[in-house]
């Protein structure tokens, strides 16, 4: 029986890597809150036994359309968040490319009360950066800061006036809320649909150049400067970008960045399907590229994972190539692709795997999550690391299916998904009479 | 022949073996004889339907594969579904699962996104012969000029082919790549550099930005339309200065081969990527170009007709 939000996770791994700890031991949790071990009556709570899982503090994803206001066919606050939760997320950043686009705060509000009636883990509004998304007029700041936004974004498109974007950084500074740029040089990309290599070529496609997103990358580097403010890049996908991100850092520019399973585990080759599943933007790029990423991911000048979940309806991406929407849903697949693709391929440990979906966008975003500190609320992500099994979109919680991941051959999963110390989502068994196993 | 096709679409070169294009062009070659005959009309296709979905308007290649089926006694429907018809809320797949519905065997469709053939051919039951996708691929097209080599010259290994114009942007010259390499061919990219990738050279293309070298040795030189919408988009400063350093004139001839075949997709921009008197010269084979077409055709409609249920 569920005394449902204290708990005694016992025996797991626990992998902290704001506070530096990565050892077996018992979380205790009682009302919601991380509390010291044996700080209470342990009848007052439910015990879980955890030997060979790995206990971490709730997962964050920093990069999320949840799609409403607006496009609920493709999915809505409710199945999103239940899709972050299968996924091990307890935070989500929500863009604000809804419609009504998110730069009011009556769009901010409505979709607070939402996701606070219906949503099952914490969502997080951002803001747009300009009106519209449209890089014409500065948007509301300071209201959106009010209404409870914690980032601005014109995710999908980029200010392409650098006097306006240098302004908007400098105000956003002000006002303390960190700037996720999506780099894209308008011209440059054109009507591309894939990224422009050898497969491009081969393939006859329209294609956009990672000088498109490197262009802007290079823009924001300066203009942070200027601003003295700090600029994350959203889902960097070109060697070159990582490049000039670490020079930057290393130079004392106060710029982060995010990667996405996809960059990490996908390249270019896959377009040759003609799957639109594999269409996103900025697109899969080379292996050079990827692999870059990845030492961007090692090094530390990529601090974050982050999925990019964009949801479409089977109707909206069962078409042409060309004429297809870009993006793909990943919050079902993040934990497994980056625990295969990054800590089994032995790129990263886990405690770095887990620190870029912690402690890495909770610095960033200056937020207070991420951590399994006593005092926390309990948010918590129960993975087993080693478990494999097939990745099955039927199984999905989210409301679309348009995902490159399903049948992908995983090592590495999600078990279950504590908020505030209620457990939302478990694949555990029923806890069996625990004397009669262990003894 | 003990050869036995098994696909039920024709999407690319790329896809297929050297035996499964050699058995197509063999298979040419019994339809060209047909087509000799005084009576040009066989029944293998009697009570097949063969629908014509022109998403990108075409009239040479429409007007091919039209008579092809003709000839093979198909039943016909023609679509002049421009894209604005899809946007009715309909799509492209909704649309032909419907013609599927109406018990059509085989689509031949034209359309501007590369890709849009191979995607329906997954979807669908239908063959789908693919009549020339975006800037990816033309297969018909690069079997009819590969047939034409091969009647002419009796081979096709170890020719240097030179394709010359707007190789970024051409399938015919995606499509006959994939083809002239599998069966053994030199081949050769030549045109601006705007417009002729180095990429290429990756799969073991000579790329040429100068034509003089790169038609010293060639025994085949096809040539692809320019279009002026890639001077206004800056490929090149004008179709002047094009033809000028990328044109085939009669002056051009006399540093080539003489018995060097000069080809043509068609349609031709007469004194752009090629003068008048090297068009209609005796090297020359851009008409029978367009006979072989027909044959060809047929002869992928009767092997795709022949995997159908
Ligand atoms: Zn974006």
């Amino acid at each position: 029986m569920k005394k449902n939000n204290s708990w005694i996770l016992k025996g797991g791994r626990i992998i902290d890597p704001a506070n530096h700890i990565d050892r077996i031991g018992d979380l205790w949790i009682r009302d919601g809150r991380i509390v010291e071990p044996d700080s209470f009556d342990p009848a007052l709570a439910e015990t879980v036994n955890l030997h060979g899982l790995v206990v971490a503090p709730g997962l964050i994803d920093m990069h999320v359309h949840l799609r409403q206001p607006g496009n609920t066919d493709a999915e809505t606050i409710r199945t999103g968040t239940m899709a972050a939760a299968a996924g091990g997320f307890t935070s989500i950043v929500a863009m604000p490319n809804t419609s009504p686009c998110a730069d009011n705060a009556a769009t901010i509000q409505y979709i607070k009360e939402f996701a606070a009636r219906e949503g099952v883990v914490k969502v997080l509004p951002s803001g747009a950066l300009s009106v519209g998304r449209k890089g014409e007029e500065m948007s509301p700041v300071g209201s959106l800061k009010a209404a409870g936004v914690v980032a601005l974004t014109d995710d999908g498109s980029c200010i392409q006036n650098n006097e306006l974007m240098r302004h908007v950084v400098e105000y956003a500074g002000n006002f303390g809320l960190p700037v996720l740029e999506h780099c894209e040089d308008k011209f440059l990309a054109g009507d591309g649909v894939m990224h422009e290599g050898y497969w491009s070529v081969l393939l006859g496609m329209k294609a956009m150049p990672a000088a498109a997103e490197e262009v802007i990358v290079a823009r924001d580097i300066i203009l942070s400067r200027l601003a003295s403010w700090k600029i994350h890049i959203q889902h960097v996908s070109s060697a070159q970008s990582v490049k000039m991100i670490r020079a930057a850092q290393a130079d004392g520019v106060r710029i982060s960045a995010e990667a996405t399973p996809h960059h990490i585990a996908l390249t270019d080759v896959e377009i040759k399907k003609f799957d639109t599943n594999y269409k996103m933007n900025p697109p899969l790029r080379s292996e050079e590229d990827r692999m870059a990423v990845i030492e961007g991911l090692q090094d530390g000048t990529i601090a974050v994972i982050a999925t990019d979940h964009a949801p479409h309806t089977q109707t909206a991406k069962l078409v042409e190539f060309d004429h297809a929407p870009f993006g793909i849903i990943g919050l079902e697949t993040a934990v497994p692709v980056a625990l295969t693709e990054l800590y089994h391929k032995n790129y990263l440990s886990l405690s770095q795997v887990i620190s870029k979906f912690t402690v890495g966008p909770a610095s960033i975003l200056g937020i207070d999550a991420g951590t399994l500190s006593v005092g926390a609320a309990a948010d918590v992500t129960i993975i087993d690391p080693d478990c494999e099994y097939i990745v099955d979109v039927n199984d999905f919680y989210s409301k679309s299916r348009n995902t490159p991941f399903n049948g992908y051959a995983a090592k590495g999963r999600t078990m279950a998904t504590f908020v505030d110390g209620v457990c939302i989502f478990s694949l555990l068994k029923e806890s069996e009479p625990e004397d009669e196993e262990s003894k | 022949m003990d050869f036995q096709w098994t696909k039920k679409d024709l999407l690319d070169l790329y896809d297929l073996s050297r035996d499964e294009i050699l058995h197509i062009l063999n298979t040419a070659e019994e339809f060209k004889k047909v087509s000799q005959r005084n009576v040009k009309k066989v029944p293998a296709l009697r009570g097949r339907t063969v629908v014509n979905l022109f998403v990108e308007p075409s009239t040479r290649t429409r007007v091919s594969f039209e008579l092809a089926e003709q000839r093979l006694s198909a039943d016909i429907i023609n679509m002049n579904a421009d894209v604005s018809s899809f946007r009715k809320g309909e799509t492209l797949l909704d649309t032909l699962k419907n013609i599927q519905a109406l018990q059509a065997d085989i689509v031949v469709m034209r359309h501007q996104a590369t890709g849009a053939p191979n995607f329906l051919a997954r979807e669908l039951n239908m063959g789908v012969v693919n009549a020339g996708d975006g800037a990816h691929s033309h297969p018909t097209q690069a079997l009819l000029d590969i047939f034409t080599i091969r009647e002419k010259k009796g081979r096709i290994e170890g020719l240097n082919v030179v394709i010359v114009g707007d190789i970024l942007h051409s399938r015919v010259a995606r499509s006959n790549v994939w083809g002239l390499l599998k069966l053994g061919a030199n081949v050769t990219f030549a045109g601006p550099a705007t417009l002729v990738p180095r990429e290429f050279e990756k799969i073991g293309v000579r790329v040429c930005h100068n034509l003089k070298d790169a038609l010293a040795e060639a025994d085949v030189v096809n040539l692809l339309r320019i279009q002026l919408e890639r001077q206004q988009r800056g490929y090149f400063p004008s179709l002047g200065e094009y033809s000028r350093f990328f044109g085939i004139h009669p002056e051009t001839l006399r540093y080539i081969k003489r018995d060097a075949l000069i080809m043509h997709p068609g349609p031709i921009n007469r004194g752009v990527e090629i003068d008048s008197a090297v068009a209609d010269g005796p090297q020359s084979v851009i008409l029978e170009q367009v006979t072989n077409g027909l044959a060809v055709r047929m002869a992928v409609l009767f092997l795709v007709a022949g995997c159908l249920k």
